[in-house]
């Protein structure tokens, strides 16, 4: 079983990265179109006006999801997720998705998320980014009395669509 | 097998008509007696005729036959010449061609279905390349409606299912939204500049930079006069260095610029493998892939008398809505 597994390995590893002939073997195709999902290790855009959050932008090392807090493990709009930016764990708010959306939901052109603390607090004191309008009614759900309050995102927003 | 010829090759005019009367025999009956009715039709089926004949788009594909057969139905012609622009403006009543989701009586009743719908709210003719306001009733927003401007990049699906996307950018950011042509929470959709792109669809925009796809939100309905052609806009788009969303070579756009020097020799080698796969320049030649992808002329003849009479009642009443002025009551300035 072992022998086999490593019959059907063995070719596989040629593209591997520790690969000698992986400079030969540059993988820039995909074999079916992108679905543009948000899962673990996604880089998304921070569009907030936090300290943190514009300079990991600045620096070109945007955002990366390590977790998100559902059970489909996919992220869309409305959803909190937890980053490393900079090296440190924070976590966010999805507030734009480039994924195909229903009738009457704005889909954005880049993955755009806002930086939030542990009570939901927002990192920054504006988001630059318009906002889909049904944020506005995903955010009231999720704030549960006492606990955290999403709500406060919507009041920095600048402009909902 | 007869079924094969469409309508639209001279030579083959009679086949098609004796295949027309094998195979859609409930249909041809009702086209034929809407036929005989034609010199004495009333005053709204002359309307929709005239409004048919108003759009002189071109009808490369729905080709007339001009040397008719003696032994044919004298006004088919006619009709035929007179429903040919309809497929342009009103597009969604045509079903989809893919011959297992044919279903007669279901697209029937969605037929009823859009006229029901048409009745309700003004549905303007427009065309991907134009400018639209959509106002969306809206639960989360303030005033429980919203309202989204943006130019139309697609239009896709048929019948109840037909969609369009809008796009615009907003304080530099990309938004494009999905509305549903006849869902119901739509309360008011407004064409502020209605023109024609070269292309049937402007998802390139999405790699070309933001001024081509920017319009402010308090747009002033342009003035056009109703009977005019609808004009056709030739902006070649300048599109954004690569990476781009698609491969847009292979799309064969007639909008964009000329990006031949974005592409590498490998790409190039692609193209032409790709092009020859395709059968790139035999492809109009392909009578099974017309076959299979359009809807014949015969049959949208039938779909647009069975609907075209409402259609032009709902449009003049709505025309005549327009026309009137609403009442602003004046108010006392100091």
């Amino acid at each position: 079983m072992s022998a086999l597994k490593q019959g059907i390995a063995s070719p596989l590893r040629l593209f591997t990265k520790t690969s000698p002939l992986m400079p030969l073997v540059i993988r820039n195709f995909h074999a079916s179109s992108c679905l543009c999902r948000l899962q673990l290790l996604s880089r998304v855009r921070c569009v907030d006006n936090s300290a943190i959050g514009k300079q990991a932008m600045a620096e070109g090392k945007p955002p990366k999801i390590i977790h998100v807090y559902n059970k489909k493990r996919r992220a869309t709009i409305g959803d909190k997720v937890l980053m490393t930016v900079k090296g440190e764990m924070k976590k966010g708010i999805i507030v734009g998705v480039k994924e195909h959306q229903k009738h009457g939901i704005p889909r954005s052109d880049t993955n755009n998320v806002v930086l939030i603390d542990d009570n939901g607090t927002p990192l920054g004191t504006r988001i630059n980014a318009p906002i889909p309008m049904i944020l506005r009614g995903i955010m009231k759900e999720k704030t549960i009395a006492k606990g955290a309050d999403y709500t406060k995102i919507l009041s920095i927003a600048s402009r909902f669509v | 097998m007869l079924k094969l010829f469409r309508y639209g090759f001279a030579e083959l005019s009679s086949i098609s008509q004796l295949s027309r009367c094998l195979s859609i025999g409930a249909c041809s009956r009702a086209f034929t007696s809407q036929a005989r009715r034609d010199p004495s039709e009333t005053d709204e089926a002359t309307a929709a005729i005239n409004e048919g004949e108003r759009l002189n788009l071109e009808s490369d594909s729905t080709r007339t036959n001009s040397n008719a057969d003696p032994h044919q139905n004298p006004y088919k012609n006619e009709m035929e010449e007179t429903f040919a622009p309809f497929r342009f403006v009103y597009p969604e009543f045509l079903p989809d061609p893919t011959i297992k989701w044919r279903n007669r009586v279901r697209e029937k009743l969605e037929r009823m279905d859009m006229l029901k719908r048409r009745s309700n709210i003004d549905i303007p003719e427009f065309y991907v390349g134009s400018i639209l306001s959509v106002t969306l009733s809206d639960r989360n927003a303030p005033g429980k409606t919203n309202t989204f401007v943006g130019i139309c990049i697609q239009r896709e699906g048929t019948a109840m299912r037909s969609m369009f996307t809008l796009r615009n950018v907003v304080d530099g950011h990309g938004v494009e939204i999905t509305f549903d042509l006849y869902n119901p929470t739509i309360l008011n959709i407004t064409c502020l500049r209605l023109e024609k792109r070269l292309d049937e669809n402007l998802r390139y925009l999405r790699d070309a930079p933001p001024e081509y796809s920017t319009f402010p939100f308090d747009m002033v309905p342009e003035l056009r006069n109703p009977d005019a052609p609808v004009p056709i806009n030739t902006l070649k788009v300048k599109l954004n260095p690569k990476p781009w969303h698609a491969k847009w070579q292979l799309w064969d756009l007639k909008g964009v610029e000329d990006f031949s020097h974005e592409l590498e020799s490998r790409e190039w080698r692609k193209l032409n493998t790709w092009k020859f796969s395709e059968g790139y320049e035999t492809a109009k030649y392909d009578l099974m892939k017309t076959y299979r992808s359009t809807i014949p002329a015969e049959e949208q003849t039938e779909i647009y008398s069975e609907v075209h009479q409402q259609l032009a009642k709902l449009t003049a009443s709505l025309r005549k809505q327009k026309r009137k002025r609403t009442f602003v009551k004046p108010q006392k300035t100091v």
